[in-house]
């Protein structure tokens, strides 16, 4: 190969060399624009598509505390509304009682069967173990004992007697007002003139007689706020109910002798 | 518990009539009374069917015990549940009852709603 032949082979690469190096150099200005503008653009703050997720995300946060908090609203809320069935359950109870106890006051005008549904109400709707029902004789101003139960935890209790205006159970009697012992603060042994409840029997302010409760049933801790309701139904109801079956019994003693009366005077020759 | 049929064995009619009134609360209850364990056992021989028995202890001529211990022998009548309501309290009444096979022992005064609940869980058993 000539010189000549040479050079031009040399030249020729040459070229090729500053060509691809002239492209090199294109390439790395437009890469460097490229890097520049990818640096702005993230310089420059988040895309619209982060900015969109990131309120989403927000208003979710916002969304589910709002959904904790009425979560927790609607938990209080069910907790007033159990309270409140239990408060309408037993309400329910105690007006079952009082109907019940109401209802049979009036069912009869016996009055051994009037005296017998007072003590089943004493006994089984109050839990009394310990009880007399007492009435009183206007002629002479005593109250006696008709009916009783538990004398054997209460000696004596069958035989009560007290005039009006003496003692617990005769300034019952007297003053129409009802006697409760409050054992937590008076303390002291329950005696037969110290009961732990004196009802008054009253029709209007005109006292008949006494419920006086001496002791309660073993399981029974204390009076509730229903058997003060059922007191104050025996002390109207209960009076009624013996006062009209008293009546009652007297009316048909009276017309049966007034019929035998009649019947000797007819069949008298 | 819907048509249930209830036996309330009681020989005061004042508790009878607060039981009933209790168990009206059940749908469609049936409601059959009994004065005391023999007047009881003739009603359990008797046409209707009966879910539950409710009985009292203290009674005259037949008490509470000596019919859950006689329904308990029966073939036919030994897996009626019983609930005893009774004045009694005392933990050896509790067990006595119990021990002669009555499902439940509630004591006098009775809470309706305590009663309904020991009824709906013997009954849905």
């Amino acid at each position: 190969m000539s010189d000549e032949t040479k050079a031009e082979k040399f030249l020729e690469i040459f070229n090729k060399g500053k060509e691809f190096t002239e492209e090199l150099l294109r390439e790395n200005q437009r890469l460097r624009y490229r890097l520049l503008a990818l640096e702005n653009e993230h310089s420059s703050g988040p895309s619209e598509e982060v900015t969109r997720l990131r309120e989403q995300i927000a208003h979710l946060t916002d969304e589910n505390r709002r959904i904790q908090q009425r979560f927790r609203e609607v938990e209080e809320e069910n907790k007033d509304f159990a309270n409140r069935y239990i408060e309408i359950e037993e309400q329910n109870n105690n007006l079952a009682n009082l109907y019940v106890a109401s209802y049979q006051l009036h069912s009869t005008l016996d009055f051994r069967e009037v005296i017998q549904i007072v003590q089943e109400i004493i006994i089984n709707l109050v839990g009394a173990e310990s009880f007399a029902i007492l009435l009183l004789d206007e002629k002479t101003n005593e109250l006696k004992a008709i009916a009783y139960e538990g004398e054997d935890t209460m000696p004596g209790v069958e035989s009560i007697s007290t005039r009006l205006g003496e003692g617990v159970l005769g300034t019952v009697a007297k003053t129409g007002e009802s006697y409760y012992i409050n054992q937590d603060v008076e303390g002291g042994a329950i005696t037969l003139e110290k009961p732990l409840a004196a009802v008054p029997l009253k029709i209007k302010e005109h006292v008949i007689g006494l419920i006086v409760i001496y002791r309660l049933l073993q399981q029974k801790d204390a009076f509730s706020a229903v058997d003060y309701e059922l007191f104050s139904l025996l002390a109207a109801h209960a009076a009624t109910a013996i006062f009209s079956s008293k009546l009652y019994s007297q009316s048909e003693r009276k017309l049966n002798t007034i019929q035998s009366f009649l019947d000797l005077l007819t069949t008298t020759p | 518990m819907e048509n249930a049929n209830f036996l309330v064995v009681e020989d005061s009619p004042t508790m009878r009539q607060l039981i009933s009134f209790s168990l009206k609360r059940f749908k469609n209850a049936k409601i059959i009374e009994a004065v005391d364990g023999v007047d009881a056992l003739k009603k359990l021989s008797g046409p209707d069917r009966i879910d539950l028995i409710l009985t009292d202890i203290n009674m005259p001529v037949m008490d509470g015990l000596k019919l859950v211990s006689l329904v308990r022998q029966n073939a036919q009548l030994k897996n009626i549940p019983i609930i005893i309501i009774t004045t009694e309290g005392a933990e050896e009444d509790r067990e006595r009852g119990l021990a002669l096979g009555a499902n439940a022992y509630i004591s006098k005064p009775i809470q309706s709603s305590h009663l309904i609940k020991t009824i709906s869980e013997l009954l849905s058993v």
